[in-house]
This record gives structure tokens, sequence and C-alpha cells, in this order.
């Protein structure tokens, strides 16, 4: 076991954290995200240049093959920064492409590593909740290839992006198609987001995001744009969501880090009864439960990040799962006592503590909420062997030792 | 003891019921049922309604317009009025600074302020709170210094209050003023009444964090307010404030609207789908649901166990925080649970709709219920700072009841 980051990867967290402080302060950020773009091409490059968007992608494409662990302290920081650029958005659905595997589509990665493609997953629908398998989009046959029609909503960055993968469900003439949320017939297809037929509507979101309902309407697309079609549809969906868990809780930890701090600091300034508030015992106990809550969550996250590349789908969803469900209690108590703590000045727009307890809240619906989590934690538990209480490190280490025999 | 209410009960809940399903307007249901902001002329209809019913002040002493209702009548009312989504009648002028008036002010200002307060002719706002002095409210240091002109004696007013909720639609202020330095920091304090209009008065916005326009800041530069807007003695401030506070308080457990917002809660979870069966039926989900309604069965009992001790001599005791506390819990924790209930659906922020420039939520993931969720839950984080934060609160308890 090793809880160090290698010298590059605190290198890099460095180089973001002075980017941050230097370049993305509080006032910047509040001009780009009320702005039409909603988004800075300035930032971005910046982004870019510090070789974020190179770092997840294959080296074959330019990039350097980092994996969620690479990219926790990367994650970790722009989450400190509350930085609000499609940089999740985008790796989040390149990561799609790269596990697919299929080299057709190593052109859309190079541009993504050289920044000169931004990129949305386009899952959801209005009634499909967390449920990533319920997926109504139909993909027809057209020809050699399909035409995709259906609506996709709260598509993150899906308006800033230049390239969208879908989920849809592939309709074949001669039967009924299957039920939304069955795994016969799901799709995913790498769409060109300015393609004839598609509409997208942006919207502002509270925490300064964007989020964008796509409508698609017969959008034409060749038959080497499905990545993946069926029970492979179906795993790749799985993991690749378990991969964006693992991010986002890197930056969870991030905001939950810079909230702590604003907090503690403002606790020690802000004076009532003639005393800064920092000495009232009530609240410094308020503050080391939220200390305690951001520990237990840096440790999830770390537990994530570590595990979501694991081999053992079961395990893997587990404990990625685990780490959602923990982060979100964390981000809930440690977002809302923030606010309480900073009083009046807490339920401002002024001050950092909001707009970082907004995030912490979105984050936990992004994804999959807290009780989506427990019970995809539960259901995992549940396909564990009856009677089998060795624990995961156990299994794992026994399934290393029989492969060396 | 008997916890049923009575057949005479039974029948003024149906003239109340009755007399709402006729009188109080669609749109303002409209607007209150499903959280979209409510404009200056919203609570200024509603309240002229109730006015020309006389029932804008059920809790006044009938000789000033009140109904004359005992706490269970006026229980009842509540309840029925939080269950028809009547816009509420701000509390600033009936509940706040009209029982001071009738219990500290003279003849001339009660003949002068309180039939323009159960009517609803002045807009009142709060002025306690300054930037310095909130949970610590007696640091306060705006200054009202005594002078005499030509055109008589005035107090001269400096200083800046804030957090003035719907100051900027105000067209009077109660304000606590330091007119005297003195070692304990309760004594000299006194208790203004200002005309919002006077010269030197600014009000500035405060956004809040789901970008409303709800709070203010209020400056005040040489504002000259008459000696006659004194309220009781100069000096004695205090012990006006403090009966004010113990008002503010018991009307903050919103049993009432947490009912109606329960039952929301309820039938969004119905609406809502998870793994393809209603949200609702979720074991999970089902179990937060119950916790909450059990909390506010036992609140609701508590309420009505304090107020009946209420009597209209005395004003509300120390309790009153356990209300505030119980109160504005539940009102947080259904805030979480519609949120968590509308899920992603709630994460578009659409301002035309909270406004009511438009009826229909935009985009595929539209829904009406769910879009002003998310800044609904960001504004009530508020409850458990505003009215003297649920920490001072448990100070109050702490002290008052258990002694300590």
């Amino acid at each position: 076991m090793d809880f160090e980051f290698t010298s590059e990867q605190t290198q890099l967290a460095d180089a973001v954290r002075r980017f941050v402080d230097k370049d993305y302060g509080f006032e910047t950020r509040k001009k780009i995200v009320a702005s039409t773009a909603g988004t800075s091409d300035e930032i971005w490059a910046r982004l870019v240049d510090l070789g974020l968007t190179a770092l997840p992608m294959p080296e074959e494409c330019g990039g350097f093959g980092g994996k969620a662990v690479d990219l926790l302290p990367v994650m970790h920081e722009l989450g400190r920064g509350l930085v609000a650029e499609p940089f999740f958005a985008t790796i989040f659905a390149a990561e799609f492409i790269k596990r697919a595997g299929l080299h057709a589509h190593n052109a859309i990665l190079e541009n993504v590593a050289g920044g000169s493609i931004k990129m949305a997953a386009a899952l959801t629908e209005a009634q499909s909740r967390y449920d990533l398998f319920d997926v109504t989009t139909s993909a027809s046959r057209n020809g050699e290839g399909f035409a995709l029609s259906g609506r996709k909503a709260i598509v993150a960055f899906g308006a800033q992006a230049d390239r969208l993968i879908v989920s849809a469900r592939i309709r074949n003439h001669d039967a009924d198609h299957a039920a939304s949320r069955d795994e016969e017939g799901l799709a995913l297809f790498v769409v060109d987001a300015r393609a004839k037929g598609i509409t997208r509507r942006d919207m502002r979101v509270l925490d300064g995001h964007r989020v964008a309902d796509i409508a698609l309407d017969r959008v034409e697309v060749s038959a080497d744009a499905l990545l993946a079609r069926g029970a492979a549809a179906r795993e790749l969906i799985d993991a690749v969501s378990d991969y964006g868990v693992a991010l986002l809780a890197a930056e969870a930890t991030g905001v939950m880090e810079t909230l702590n701090a604003a907090t503690l600091e403002y606790t020690k300034t802000r004076k009532q009864f003639g005393q800064p508030i920092a000495r009232f015992q009530v609240l410094q106990h308020r503050m080391v439960d939220m200390f305690m809550h951001f520990e237990q969550a840096r440790s999830m996250a770390y537990l994530a990040a570590g595990k979501v590349d694991s081999a053992d789908a079961r395990a893997r969803r587990k404990t990625v799962s685990a780490a959602k469900v923990r982060i979100g209690q964390a981000a809930r108590f440690i977002g809302q006592q923030a606010v309480q703590i900073h009083g009046g000045m807490g339920v401002t727009d002024e001050l950092p503590a909001a707009h970082l307890f907004k995030r912490l809240t979105m984050i936990e619906l992004t994804l999959g909420d807290t009780d989506h989590h427990l019970q995809r934690f539960i259901a995992a538990s549940k396909e564990e062997p009856l009677g089998d209480e060795r624990s995961i490190a156990r299994q794992e280490s026994e399934a290393r030792l029989q492969r060396a025999a | 003891m008997d916890l049923n209410y009575s057949v005479s009960d039974d029948a003024f809940r149906e003239e109340v019921r009755t007399w709402l399903s006729v009188n109080l307007p669609d749109d303002l249901r409209f607007k209150i049922l499903n959280h979209r902001r409510l404009q200056k002329d919203d609570f200024a209809r509603w309240h002229r309604t109730l006015a020309r019913k006389g029932w804008s002040v059920p809790a006044w002493p009938v000789e000033w317009g009140g109904t004359g209702w005992n706490a269970t009548e006026r229980h009842i009312w509540d309840e029925e009025c939080a269950a028809a989504g009547t816009p509420p009648v701000l509390p600033f002028g009936i509940a706040m600074v009209a029982p001071v008036l009738m219990k500290f002010g003279n003849e001339e200002q009660k003949q002068r302020y309180l039939p323009r307060i159960r009517d609803g002719i002045d807009w009142w706002c709060q002025g306690y709170s300054e930037p310095g002095s909130g949970s610590d409210l007696a640091s306060l240091k705006t200054r009202a210094v005594r002078v005499s002109d030509a055109n008589g004696e005035h107090y001269l007013v400096n200083g800046q209050k804030t957090w003035t909720t719907l100051g900027q639609h105000a067209d009077l202020m109660f304000c606590l003023v330091r007119t005297e330095e003195s070692e304990r920091r309760q004594e000299g304090i006194s208790f203004l009444l200002i005309d919002m209009k006077t010269p030197g008065i600014t009000v500035r916005p405060i956004i809040t964090l789901d970008e409303d326009h709800e709070v203010n800041e209020v400056f005040f530069d040489d504002v000259k307010v008459p000696v006659e807007n004194r309220v009781g003695e100069e000096n004695k401030g205090w012990t006006y404030a403090k009966y004010l506070l113990g008002h503010e308080r018991t009307g903050i457990a919103q049993v009432g609207r947490s009912k109606r917002e329960l039952a929301f809660l309820k039938r969004l979870a119905s609406e809502q789908t998870k793994n393809g069966e209603p949200l609702i039926d979720d074991p999970l989900f089902a179990a937060k649901v119950a916790h909450i309604e059990i909390e506010l069965m036992a609140l609701e009992i508590t309420v009505l166990r304090v107020v009946s001790q209420d009597g209209a001599a005395k004003g509300p005791g120390p309790e009153a925080s356990l209300l505030k506390i119980k109160g504005t819990e539940i009102q947080q924790g259904l805030s979480e649970l519609m949120l968590e209930a509308a899920g992603p659906l709630a994460m578009p922020f659409d301002e035309n709709l909270l406004e009511g420039k438009s009826e229909e939520a935009a985009g595929a993931g539209a829904n009406v219920d769910a879009a002003p969720l998310a800044p609904h839950y960001f504004n009530y984080r508020k409850t458990s700072i505003y009215g003297g934060s649920n920490e001072i609160q448990k100070n109050i308890i702490s002290q008052m009841i258990l002694g300590l």
C-alpha cells in the first residue's frame, strides 16, 4: 500500500493549484459563468496547456495514458478552485471511446488530447432519473448506418460539446422494441454535436455549470459510429459511469476542503458577543465533524480511484457506490453546516461558501444520488456468495495467488 | 384532555374552507402551491382581501380588529390557509410591530398605525440586524442622537441595517437604535418607527444564493426621525425588542405550510419513478418521508400545547425557541426530500418559470414541479439562520428553560 502520489502527479496538481489561485479567482469565475457562453475559451486553453486534456488520453493519441488515480489530484484541485469548465464532461465522454477500443475514433481522442474538441455524454432522459439503462431514444437502421431520434435531458455541458456520446435503443423492423430498461438493443453512438437533426437547449444550473436538453430528429450516423451494443454497451455504461463517479468524488473532496477552510477562517474573523465565533464550543465541535466527514470522504475518493479499474466488476461497483454514498453524506453535512456557520453571509451569493455548497449539492445529484448508490452497494453485496465472509482484499489476494500458481 | 376537534370546530373549519375556496384567487394559489416567487402585489392583494372580510389579524384583541378565535380556531385557520395555498400574511406589521405597539405604544401611535397595519395599507420592515450584530443583536451600533431645530425635536439616525426582508417594498421600518452608550449593552437602545421615504435612507439589494432579491441592506445617513416616532421610553427599547422576538418565533413553526409541502412531496414522489416503480414505494425514500411526517405530527401537538398556554396578556415564553428549531428543521428536511425526489430534473435553473413569466418549464427534462425545487432548497437554508439562529435558540432554551 502506498498513499503517496508520484512526483509527476504532485507537480501537476501543484500547477493546477497555482493556475486556480492566480488566474481563476472568485470574481473571474463569477463573470464567466454569468456570460452567455457560460465557459471561457481562455481558461480552457490554460487547462489544455497544463496537459489536463491529454492526461487521460491514450499515448497513441497524443496523451499520457493517465488513469483515475492520476486524475484524482487534478480533479481535487479543480474542485478546490470550483472550476466550471467542461473538463470532466469531456474526459468522461471520451472514456467511452477509449474503452470501446475502436481505433476508428482515435482522431477524436487526439483532438480531445490537443484541446480542440470538447465532448459530452448524452445518456439521461427525462424519465430515466439515475438509471442509465433506461433509454427510449431510438436508433433505426438507415442504409449501412443508423438514424437516431429521441430526447436527451440534463446533459452536462451538452451545448458546449463538439462530439456527443448518445445512448439509444436499436429497433428492428421485424420485432417489437424491447422495454426501455432492458439491455437488449441498448447501444452507444458517437455523434457530431452539430449534425443535422440535433437541437440543443443550453440551461444554467445554480452551481455555475450548464446542462443541455438535446433533441435528436432522425440524426444520421454511419455504421462505425456504433461504439457498443447489448451486453457490451451495458457494461461500458456501467464501467464508465463508475469512472465518472470516481472523478466526481475527487472533485467533491476538493470543494469540501475549500469550504471547510473558508468556514474555519470565517469563524476566526467573525466576532459576536465580544469574541470570534470560533471560540464557541458548539461551533468547534461542528467544525470537527465537518473535518471528519471530509477525511472519510477523501479516503473513499482514494478507494474509488484505486479500485475503479478493477477487473472484478462486482467489487468495482460495490466500492464506487460506497464512495458516492459517503461523499454524498459528507457533501450534505459540510455544505449545510458551512452555510449555517457563515450565518446570513452564507446564504448570499457574495461569498464563495454558497457557491461551494451549491456545487456539492449538484455533485450529489450527478451520476446517481446517495440512495441510488446505497441500493447499488447493497445489490453488489448480495452478489457475494452467501457465507463467504472473506474481505474484498482477501478475495483479491487469493485470486492473485491462484493466478501466480 | 381531549385531542379531538369539537362539533363547533368542525363547523368553523367548514366555514373557513368554503370562504377560502371562493376568495383565494387561482393565480395566487398556483404560485404558492408551485413554489413560484411572489411579487409585491401578490402579498398586498391577499392582505386586502382578508381585511375586507375582517380576518387579516385573527390573533389581535377584538377591539383592534381581532376575530376572537380561540387557539384551536386560529390553528384551524392557519392549517386551512396553508392547505388552500394562500400567500403568507407578512409578519412585520401584524405579528411583530403591532404587538409592541399594543403593549408599549401610546394611544396616538396605536390609533395611527394599527388600523393601517390591519388593512394592509402600510408595508412594514424590520430594522434589527446589522453587519456586526446578528446573533449578538444587543451589540448594534446604529446611532440616534436627539436634536432640536425649528421643526421640533427629532433623532438624527446614522448607521446600517441588514437582512431587511422585503425592505425594497416597505413604507415603514421598526428599528432598533442606540440612543446612549452604556455599560450594559442591552441598555441605551431605543425602538423607533421610521418612514422609509425620509431623505438619507438608501436601500440596496442583497442577492441570495438562489439568485433572488428578498433581503436588503438599509443605510441611514443623517436621517431625521421625529421624537414622537419612538415607542415607549428612551433607552428601554431592548425590552420591547425581546417581546417582539417571542412573537416572531411562534409563527416560524409553519406547521400548516409543512403539511402542505409534505402532501406535495408525496405527490411528486408518486409521479417520479425509480427503477420503473413509483419513488414513493422505494423503501429508503418512504422511510425518510415517514420520519419527517412523524416529527411533524409531534410538532403540531407541541405547537398547540404551547399556544394554548399562551394567554393574550402574556407573550409567548422561551418555548417559542423549541417551535422555531423543530419547525425549521422540518421545513429544511422537506425541502431536501423534495429536491431528492426531483433529482436531476431540478438542475436546470428556470428563472422565467419562477417569476411566473412562463407557465411551462423549459427543455425536454422539463418538469414544472421539479424546476423550482433547487432554488427552494437553497433558499430554505435561511430558516435555521434567520429570526435568531437555531444555535441561539438552543442557548435560550438551555438558559431560560433548563436554567443552565
